[in-house]
């Protein structure tokens, strides 16, 4: 049994499976599209695979894309957003907070969608050693993730109605904002 | 280090032991204001090291140590149900012999003052990693690391200057994850009150690796699933447990093989899921479904394949009692057919001498029946567990008291497997006597005495 793409009439090969919110969603995909729609093609891979390929796709977008700010190395431990991507650790507790932008869809890959941690807190908490103060934090973030869903919605009703070049747009805005 | 004492994840006297080997609950934590491990200079090292050590010695982890083994259950032959939650005279006596030892205590090793094959004898006994038993840097012997063991029944173990700071690991028999979790979590808290650990409101525990970040929490059970591989249903295990996101590893975890049929089954992802989300769905879904397949298979392989099956488990039988050299994956492989079919009922030891410690179980070819007692079965299961941590080269050339090179750690091996098996405990040393042919006439002891 075969199942057909959902953007074409050719049988799907890649088939995509994730949680948004609690809700599980598939995608289901032939090779074309599924490069068109920016799913690049891996079999099921360990969490390392799946940062290299992110990281890959990150690095193709940069490459692309207009230079940003160039990111310095992390205040607290010098290191590089380019030396974690070869040895694959943080330097430091202050990485998080340096790097959150890049890290930020990185991690949510890496844990299948999960984004903020729940559960065990250190009971003591010593003011002045988190790495970003923590409402600033919870603000900036809240307010990235509601605009990624925005687009990730506008994305599937441009690509519903075959409007690729929206959908491309709506893309690569999708990855600036690391998601 | 004693050899047969300790290792109390190995004792098959827990929930599921048929199939569950043990629980491992793991918590990655680092210290504030100190760059990761990798990052971090000697000096810094060494101040982690510097730090940790008086707050792991006196923050009272002994206490810490099980009190809740009344939620172990012993274990059930293949295909049984598990006894209701009554439990019976035996297990209570179990329970009993099992009241934290007054000379519980934890132990705190710089392996960087280790003599190699003393930490190799960790890893066998999983206490530290294989990376950590390495170290890292130009000289990674000098690397300053360590590991604080609960001993004598070793199944506390924080490894220091690891990837991470510190790596709190609890190692529990059979299906144990929330006990597990229970004890690892009480040392977490302990060691927080003394020390400060990275954490952020988003991310939550800070790590090395970003696939850590969040609970820090790795939970894995190790799985003896020899009838899988037979019905050859094996890999679709791997790939069901695969697309759960679940990490299926071999008996050494990350990069090992599953030798002896043992597979380590944990959990990948560490945010957005609370540590009871991870506990509940590993322990009350996904392993029990896995036992159950496990069972299913041993099962369907007595109905349909009885005397192929018992064929498999007499010829293992043969070899591990008759062999004059084995390699690590002969003996593995044996013992893994040997433990199933202790399980199944196929194959029997019989314990002589008292149960306390398993070091004394013997061997008789009884004809297969319905064993006597359930503590007996964990006593079995016991054995082969530790024929299985015997038979590890490191292990061996302990036993034997010597350095072995590849050829002779083989002969010990077999010799060491064959005394197992014949009920008596062979260390003689290696240069003596290899000839004793007259041996299988005059017994074992015989051999041992004239060595």
């Amino acid at each position: 049994m075969s199942i057909k793409c959902d953007q074409c009439d050719r049988d799907a090969t890649v088939h995509e499976v994730s949680m948004r919110n609690g809700v599980r969603i598939e995608r289901h995909l032939c090779e074309q599209c599924a490069v068109d729609v920016g799913i690049s093609i891996q079999p099921a891979s360990p969490v390392t695979e799946i940062i290299k390929q992110v990281m890959l796709q990150d690095v193709a977008a940069k490459a692309a894309a207009p230079r940003g700010p160039v990111i310095a190395a992390c205040p607290a431990c010098k290191m590089t957003f380019g030396e974690f991507k070869q040895g694959g650790l943080l330097g430091c507790a202050m990485c998080y907070a340096t790097f959150e932008a890049q890290l930020g869809p990185l991690i949510e890959r890496a844990h299948e969608g999960g984004t903020a941690h729940t559960g065990k807190q250190p009971k003591r908490a010593l003011s002045g050693v988190r790495p970003t103060p923590a409402p600033q934090q919870a603000d900036l973030h809240a307010r990235r993730q509601q605009r990624v869903r925005d687009l990730r919605r506008e994305l599937e009703e441009a690509v519903a109605s075959e409007r690729y070049e929206q959908a491309a747009k709506l893309r690569d805005e999708l990855r600036q904002l690391g998601a | 280090m004693a050899m047969e004492v300790g290792a109390s994840w190995l004792r098959a006297d827990g929930n599921m032991a048929d199939v569950v080997v043990s629980s491992r609950v793991r918590l990655a934590r680092n210290l504030a204001g100190i760059a990761f491990v990798a990052r971090a200079s000697k000096a810094d090292r060494q101040r982690v090291l510097d730090v940790v050590r008086p707050v792991v010695l006196e923050a009272g982890l002994d206490v810490a140590q099980p009190t809740a083994q009344a939620v172990a259950q012993p274990a059930t032959p293949s295909g049984e149900q598990p006894p209701a939650k009554d439990a019976s005279k035996a297990s209570e006596k179990k329970a009993d012999s099992k009241k934290p030892d007054p000379l519980s205590r934890v132990i705190w090793i710089d392996l960087h003052a280790t003599p190699p094959l003393e930490r190799s004898l960790l890893v066998e006994r999983h206490l530290i990693s294989k990376q950590h038993q390495k170290g890292k840097g130009p000289t990674p012997n000098d690397d300053p690391r360590a590991v604080a063991i609960g001993v004598p029944d070793e199944r506390l173990s924080i490894m220091v200057n690891e990837e991470d700071h510190l790596r709190i690991q609890m190692l529990h028999s059979g299906l144990a994850l929330g006990t597990a979790w229970q004890h690892a979590s009480e040392v977490d808290d302990r060691l927080e009150a003394g020390l400060d650990f990275a954490y952020s409101s988003r991310f939550g525990y800070l790590t090395a690796c970003p696939t850590n970040v969040g609970t820090g929490l790795r939970m894995s059970v190790m799985l003896h699933l020899p009838g899988l591989r037979l019905t050859g249903e094996i890999d679709k295990v791997k790939r069901a447990a695969e697309g759960m996101s679940l990490a299926v590893r071999g008996f050494y975890g990350e990069g090992s093989e599953a030798v002896g049929d043992l597979f380590q089954i944990s959990n990948q992802t560490t945010l957005g899921k609370s540590e009871p989300q991870i506990l509940q769905e590993l322990e009350q879904v996904i392993i029990p479904r896995v036992v159950e397949y496990e069972r299913l298979s041993r099962r369907e392989l007595l109905h349909k394949r009885r005397i192929a099956l018992e064929d498999q488990v007499w010829r293992a039988w043969g070899v591990l009692s008759n062999a004059r050299m084995l390699t690590t994956e002969e003996a593995m492989q044996g013992l893994s057919l040997l433990r199933m079919g202790i399980a199944m009922g196929i194959v029997r030891l019989h314990e002589r001498g008292s149960d306390k410690g398993g070091s004394h179980a013997g061997v008789g070819l009884v004809p297969s029946q319905r064993l006597a007692t359930r503590a007996t079965l964990a006593g079995m299961l016991r054995t082969a567990n530790q024929m299985m941590l015997l038979a590890q080269p490191s292990h061996l050339q302990r036993a034997f008291g010597e350095e072995l090179d590849q050829e002779q750690r083989r002969v010990a091996r077999a010799r060491l497997m064959r005394a197992r098996l014949a009920g008596e405990k062979d260390t003689t040393p290696l240069t003596q006597d290899e000839g004793d042919r007259g041996a299988e006439g005059k017994g074992p002891a015989g051999e041992a005495g004239t060595a």
